[in-house]
């Protein structure tokens, strides 16, 4: 029947319009739900959200360790050439010979936040850290090396 | 007792007794003209900020708080902003009609003001067709509208301008036959008439159901007609830039703005009238004290709560609802709101001629 749809139609349309307002009212009267930061002011107590992506960081652990074998994945993954892996041949106790990183080179300025790298890793060496403060006065401030001076891959990291 | 027709009558008889009749009209012109911009330009302040502050936290957004006490002083820094930007004239454009298309947008919500009760015994022209007046010279923005799009030589101000053409075209007519509703339930066009007829109880009670579906399809077309979101198409930020006001800057662009907002109280100062009774106050039934209590409240306090409260659902609109298509807003138009609104005011005609109504 074309009468029943339309009447149908009309009281549907009407009751979805109602929701709507039903949610907007719900914040309208809550002023706790507001998710807007005062940024400078509140520097201390910022609170971040989790999917916010601010920069691409090695973990270290305590005996200046981290995971990271060298296998170019990241690199690979990267699609605006970020990262550069300069790789190294150290000898290990048995004499062999074993594929290192000497330097993981990132630069921050040409990083789209894009989290490529971070899924192409194999062995969680990279994760994204949520700082975001930055500017520098030199460009070249902004080309970092991620892993630390004298840094060592983790034991059973292969 | 202090109320706003008290004092136009006091300034009327000290005018009287000091100059002769003829000055005596032109001070009150002049009193009137001066009255009515001032309330242009407080109006524009106060609805900008409530706008902005409304709207933010509909988004769970803190919005304006910087400049003065909790950023209540934003909209008119905003003000001294846009006054001393340079209004540019593009090089392409019809200079006469481009620099023209403002004030009529200006000049048509200012005529808009002339038949409006803002308190007890207090209005610029108690003009017998009032309803007719307002409905007339309303469709007339339009045409400030199509002057300003055709004028530019920009392909999105054109395109602005003819959708909010189209629009206001087919919108004047629902909101007609609402505003016909309560036209042939007072049997007046007279706006102190209507509001009279409603003394022992405003429309939207005594009216019931049809009068509520009526108010509901004015609520609608008020929203089309003043161009604002979810019927917003004239301006379309997402498509066509600014729409109709693209090219305009400086004052010129915010003579749009502030036509744009005054309308909008315009026509919830005239849904509040029919409606919702105006300046009279809440009476219940025979309850004497609650009426006598009511009858405290000045009627000036009466008015701009009830037009405020439309104005915040029309806000509220705005903020909740995604924007129509051009073919959805004509469908809704002219499939929906026109035939119920036709049915409806048979319906109302019935309840008018039977006594239903309380």
């Amino acid at each position: 029947m074309f009468i029943v749809n339309y009447i149908k139609e009309v009281f549907g349309a009407l009751k979805s319009l109602a929701v709507g307002l039903r949610r907007t009212m719900f914040y309208f009267t809550h002023h706790k739900e507001i998710i807007t930061e005062q940024y400078p002011d509140n520097r201390a107590t910022l609170k971040m959200s989790d999917r916010f992506k601010g920069e691409v960081v090695m973990p270290h652990d305590e005996k200046n360790e981290h995971r990271c074998t060298g296998c170019t994945a990241c690199e690979v993954a990267c699609p605006n050439g970020t990262i550069k892996i300069i790789t190294k041949f150290e000898v290990n106790a048995e004499g062999k010979k074993k594929k290192a990183i000497d330097k993981f080179v990132y630069h921050l300025e040409l990083c789209t936040m894009c989290n490529l790298c971070i899924t192409a890793c194999p062995s969680d060496a990279i994760k994204m850290a949520q700082t975001f403060e930055h500017s520098v006065f030199d460009r070249s401030h902004l080309t970092k090396v991620l892993n630390k001076p004298d840094s060592k891959i983790m034991e059973g990291v292969e | 007792m202090w109320s706003i027709s008290n004092i136009a009558n006091w300034v009327n008889e000290w005018l009287g007794k000091n100059f002769s009749a003829a000055w005596v009209t032109v001070f009150e012109m002049v009193i009137a003209g001066i009255l009515v911009i001032s309330l242009f330009a407080v109006l524009g302040l106060i609805l900008v900020i409530m706008e902005r502050k409304v709207s933010a936290w509909m988004q769970i957004r803190l919005g304006p708080n910087r400049v003065g006490p909790k950023g209540l002083l934003q909209s008119a820094a905003d003000t001294v902003k846009l006054l001393v930007k340079e209004a540019m004239t593009p090089n392409g454009a019809d200079k006469f009609l481009f620099n023209l298309a403002p004030y009529l947008a200006i000049v048509v919500s200012m005529l808009l003001m002339a038949p409006i009760a803002f308190a007890k015994d207090f209005m610029l022209w108690d003009l017998n067709i009032g309803v007719l007046y307002v409905s007339a010279i309303s469709s007339v923005s339009v045409i400030s509208i199509l002057m300003a799009g055709w004028a530019s030589n920009n392909k999105y101000s054109l395109m602005g301008a003819m959708r909010s053409g189209a629009q206001i075209v087919s919108y004047e007519l629902s909101a007609g036959l609402a505003i016909l509703s309560i036209v042939v339930l007072t049997g007046s066009l007279n706006m102190n008439d209507i509001i009279r007829s409603q003394a022992d109880g405003w429309w939207i009670f005594k009216g019931h159901f049809p009068v509520w579906i009526s108010f509901i399809i004015f609520l609608i077309a008020i929203t089309a007609e003043t161009n604002r979101a979810p019927f917003d198409l004239a301006e379309a930020e997402s498509e066509l830039t600014a729409g109709f006001h693209t090219e305009y800057s400086g004052m010129k662009f915010a003579l749009f703005f502030l036509a744009e907002y005054v309308n909008v109280f315009i026509v919830c100062a005239i849904g509040a009238t029919l409606f919702l009774g105006g300046w009279m106050p809440f009476h219940i039934g025979h309850w004497e004290g609650f009426n006598h209590i009511m009858d405290f409240i000045p009627s000036s306090l009466w008015f701009f709560g009830k037009t405020f409260f439309l104005i915040f659902l029309i806000m509220w609109f705005r903020w909740t609802f995604p924007r129509l298509r051009i073919d959805q807003l004509l469908n809704l138009e002219w499939k929906y709101l026109l035939p119920i609104g036709m049915i409806n005011l048979l319906l109302v005609t019935a309840m008018a001629i039977l006594k239903w109504h309380f």
